[in-house]
């Protein structure tokens, strides 16, 4: 199966013939929850993620991004296979493994590896950099040229560690070294889509410059291909080729760089991009369309009828609350530039006439200063 | 635009119209390792219905330095020295009692983790209220009342309902509203606002942002604006102070700072963070190395270890000599103030993109 895998095409967007190295139909998690007493039944289910389709092409580089809650985690856990999918299936180079057991799965675990969000915990303090990032080697029996120990070295020197460091333990690294191990240990296996999990949004500001560089050298050098999970707009702007935005378990809009960023479609996406604080550093004056929402993401639980954003959009009518859009490309986007909106914005990020306030309690101030 | 209010020397003139004055300000904490040294010498102002932000990263002593100023440090594990001077009155000297009277009232802080911050045994209203009831010696049907007032203000939906539910049926951004309504219900003329948005999405962190500020003009108090983003700062701030190891190393008006930036520590800042406007081909640049340990702080310039340019100081000034921060505009390094800028419009400004 490997031996597919042997010529990476080069990089950039996949074209709709190419086989994706990974893609997802329709992927579902739903998690229950019990209640009752004395016998406890399901009452319930959190729909995390509610129908996602993603592909990912081989060394290409794909954001997720999303507010907290909307499911992007989960779906990086899914594409790992460290939770079981409740529906959907999970295409890797050709092979179905969303229901895939563990022995089936062994060989597809080692070319499919995670970064953590958080390098404190997802470290074991008992054991040494060394340690930690040779046992995937272990486990998976692999024997590398000139022994695992001189592997582990070259990977420490790879992540920008010094191979001295081999013997130490993890509380002995400050956070952007934490992350740098983090790193190596997934590099280990030679994988060959690596999912990111908010790699670098515990660390301080001048570190995550670090340890972006550093994934991006990695994957234009070795041509892994990423899903690069975050909540921050700028980053993933600066890491990914394509993006996917999720709000509340489903993928919204999906398309190349420059479409979501500069001709975005789905209103959630503008309000997204209007969110984001961005320095002025010239005269430039602000030319940015201002979207302020009311309140905050509904529950997974009892998710909106229709269409999801509904709750929270300003061109929302009775056709969202009954039929669900559909992703597609909507007429004025450009390829693989797919919206899922019925009534979807004009394609440009300026300003407008009038900015879009919907938080009452602004609005009520705003009225009161004018 | 006015700059930070001038002050001869380290003493600030009486009468000087800063309201809030902080004056060589030096807290230390004992640990079994050594002392701390997290706030080595500090000095700034705050004037009256302004925004001070204060950016920095973490252990850059800026959530240390509020917490000073409310007098929340255990003396017996702390050591204060200098001068904190809230409109004509010492905090350092102050006894516990009289602190007690400044907080939640002229002085009210949002912390940064609302969840953590409100007591999850009690409801959401009775913690707003308490500050007014303590404060202003209202009775509880004022308070609730008042407290409803505020609820709504913030925009809380039905207010009335909210007021008997607990922190835990609230959501992250309906709890830092909350926050913000317990903080500005004594109308406070001082609000120590730290990294309230750094737990919340971006579009909750955009309403919050807003709020604050429209509430600001409304209520005319002076904020203290704590983050490590940049970009929030410059949403929210008129005045900028940017803090490294314990201490201030650049200040001016936020156009100023992020326009024409003089110190190395502050453009390793902008040019290491990806802007949505930015050219993606150009790589970002990081600041190398890590922020410095406050137990054994470097020598001379804190920040020298990190910092490309010390060649173009030449000498041993870097190492040895500790660079003064000037009053009003400008930066504490050693460079020149044409080397800075020289070096900034060559070097560093074609990086931002």
């Amino acid at each position: 199966m490997s031996d597919k895998l042997t010529l990476p095409k080069p990089q950039g967007p996949v074209d709709g013939a190419a086989e994706p190295l990974l893609s997802v139909e329709g992927l579902t998690k739903h998690f229950p929850i019990y209640g009752g007493f004395p016998i406890k039944r399901k009452v319930g289910a959190v729909q995390a993620v509610d129908g996602v389709d993603l592909t990912v092409g081989v060394g290409e580089s794909v954001g997720l991004v999303g507010e907290s809650g909307c499911g992007k985690s989960t779906t990086g856990r899914l594409i790992t296979r460290l939770l079981e999918p409740t529906a959907g299936r999970i295409t890797y180079s050709g092979q179905d493994i969303s229901h895939a057991s563990r022995r089936q799965l062994a060989p597809v675990r080692s070319e499919i590896q995670m970064i953590f969000q958080d390098p404190y915990s997802s470290l074991n303090p008992r054991q040494t950099v060394g340690t930690i990032i040779k046992s995937p080697m272990e486990v998976n029996g692999i024997k590398p040229k000139g022994g695992i120990e001189k592997r582990v070295h070259e990977l420490l020197e790879l992540v920008g560690l010094n191979p001295e460091h081999y013997n130490r333990f993890p509380h002995e690294f400050s956070g952007g070294q934490r992350q740098r191990i983090g790193v190596a240990r997934a590099l280990s296996l030679n994988p060959k889509l690596i999912v990111a999990d908010e790699p670098v949004s515990a660390l301080d500001v001048s570190i995550q410059a670090q340890v972006v560089n550093l994934l991006q050298k990695v994957q234009e050098e070795m041509g892994i291909a990423f899903l690069f999970i975050a909540h921050d707009l700028a980053i993933v702007r600066h890491f990914s080729q394509r993006l996917a935005v999720m709000y509340l378990g489903k993928v919204v809009e999906v398309g190349d760089r420059d479409s979501i960023y500069n001709r975005p479609r789905h209103p959630y996406t503008h309000a997204l991009l209007s969110a984001v604080p961005e320095v002025t550093l010239d005269d430039e004056t602000e030319d940015r369309e201002r979207i302020r929402l009311a309140g905050d993401v509904p529950s997974p639980i009892h998710p909106p009828s229709g269409c999801r954003f509904r709750t929270r959009c300003w061109k929302a009518q009775d056709k969202c609350a009954t039929e669900e859009p559909p992703l597609i490309q909507i007429s004025g986007n450009r390829d693989n530039h797919l919206t899922a909106c019925h009534f979807p914005e004009d394609p440009t990020t300026e300003a407008r006439a009038e900015d879009v306030v919907l938080d009452p309690a602004l609005a009520a101030l705003e009225k009161e200063a004018e | 635009m006015t700059t930070l209010t001038k002050t001869e020397g380290e003493r600030a003139p009486s009468g000087s119209e800063a309201f809030l004055s902080v004056r060589d300000l030096r807290v230390r904490f004992s640990t079994e390792d050594g002392i701390v040294k997290a706030v080595d010498g500090l000095s700034f102002d705050v004037e009256r219905g302004k925004t001070l932000g204060i950016v920095g990263e973490s252990g850059s002593g800026k959530s240390v330095t509020n917490l000073t100023v409310l007098g929340l440090h255990n003396p017996q594990t702390s050591t204060v020295e200098g001068e904190i001077v809230l409109d004509g009155k010492e905090l350092v000297t102050a006894t516990e009692k009289e602190m007690e009277k400044l907080r939640g009232n002229k002085v009210a802080m949002i912390f940064q983790d609302p969840l953590t911050a409100l007591s999850p045994y009690y409801t959401v209203g009775r913690q707003i209220a308490e500050p007014f009831m303590k404060h202003t010696g209202a009775s509880k049907k004022e308070a609730k009342a008042r407290a409803i007032e505020m609820l709504d203000k913030v925009g809380i939906p039905q207010p009335a309902m909210r007021f008997n539910d607990y922190p835990h049926q609230f959501s992250g951004g309906m709890r830092q509203r909350a926050m913000i309504a317990m903080a500005l219900i004594c109308d406070p003329d001082l609000l120590i606002a730290d990294e309230p948005t750094t737990a919340l999405d971006v579009t909750v962190q955009a309403q919050i942002l807003d709020l604050l500020k429209d509430l600001q003009q409304e209520f005319g108090s002076a904020i203290i604006f704590i983050t490590h983003d940049l970009g929030v700062i410059s949403k929210m701030a008129d005045d900028l102070l940017v803090m490294y190891s314990g201490r201030a190393v650049e200040r001016g008006t936020v156009r100023e700072v992020l326009r024409a930036p003089q110190h190395p520590y502050t453009w390793g800042l902008l040019s290491s963070m990806p802007r949505l406007g930015g050219d993606t081909a150009q790589a970002l640049t990081p600041i190398p190395g890590t922020p410095p340990s406050l137990l054994n702080p470097p020598t001379g310039c804190p920040f020298h270890p990190r910092c490309g340019f010390t060649s173009e100081v030449g000498g041993t000034r870097c190492t040895d000599e500790r660079p003064q921060l000037p009053d009003g505009r400008g930066a504490a390094c050693h460079l020149d103030g044409e080397q800075k800028q020289t070096l900034f419009i060559e070097q560093i400004k074609p990086r931002l993109g």
